[in-house]
């Protein structure tokens, strides 16, 4: 299960909606629990570094990775993965996410439709490498659960 | 002995350590020490002919081997490598 801190989901969705009609993408850094749901509770915007055409497609360069590396490491978080939009499109993951999908990473997609319509769902690779949904707890929601 | 930087992803093959040291002469032995004491790391780092993936970065500071000697780019003691994985995507 994934928990997203507030701002961190803000951020991320002010990103997407700033992008359209492109494709915005960054990085997720939080912890895990004991439980292993993971709690995001930063992002960092990164600039999509695809050539050309970015509505369809988003790069994070090398140099831009080992900036995320160093975040994690300078802020004692764990680099859990990567946000990146679908505009105009669901939030489901295409072939070309599955094909460059990293093990472990929490892979989450901001769906940005023409009507403004948002919605946010997260995927991890199992062993067979095929996307499987992780299931997104709004933070607030815990909070109250637990008091 | 040259200090390696395991991204995260990969770490759950390295026992979750982030900095490796190796001593090797150049990056093809250091991928070679890799692999041989961390064995489930060897499909995420190369292909079926041996070759580092095209998925795979694998830079000197902020350099890509792609651009010095490839996997012959030589090795000293105080270089850091960095492995570093493709991220990229899109509908």
């Amino acid at each position: 299960m994934m928990i997203i801190e507030d701002r961190s989901k803000d951020l991320m969705i002010e990103d997407a909606v700033k992008t359209f009609p492109d494709e915005c993408c960054g990085f997720m850094f939080g912890v895990e629990d004991e439980e292993e749901n993971r709690i995001i509770k930063d992002i960092l915007v990164v600039n999509n570094s695809k050539e050309g055409d970015k509505t369809r497609r988003f790069v994070i360069s090398p140099l831009d990775y080992l900036k995320g590396e160093q975040y994690a490491t300078d802020h004692n978080l764990l680099l859990l993965g990567i946000y990146h939009s679908h505009p105009k499109h669901p939030a489901i993951p295409s072939e070309t996410d599955r094909l460059s999908a990293q093990p472990f990473f929490s892979y989450l997609i901001i769906s940005v439709l023409e009507n403004k319509s948002i919605t946010l769902r997260s995927w991890r690779l199992n062993e067979s490498e095929q996307f499987e949904e992780e299931k997104i707890t709004d933070y607030q929601l815990t909070l109250k659960a637990k008091q | 002995m040259a200090t390696v930087i395991i991204p995260t992803p990969l770490r759950k093959f390295t026992k979750n350590t982030a900095r490796l040291e190796v001593k090797a002469g150049n990056i093809g032995d250091t991928i070679q020490q890799l692999t041989a004491n961390f064995p489930d790391l060897k499909k995420h780092l190369l292909d079926e002919k041996g070759q580092v993936r095209s998925f795979v970065n694998i830079f000197i500071g902020n350099d890509d081997i792609r651009d010095l000697q490839q996997e012959k780019t030589v090795v000293k003691d105080d270089t850091v490598i960095s492995i570093i994985p493709a991220i990229a995507g899109g509908i």
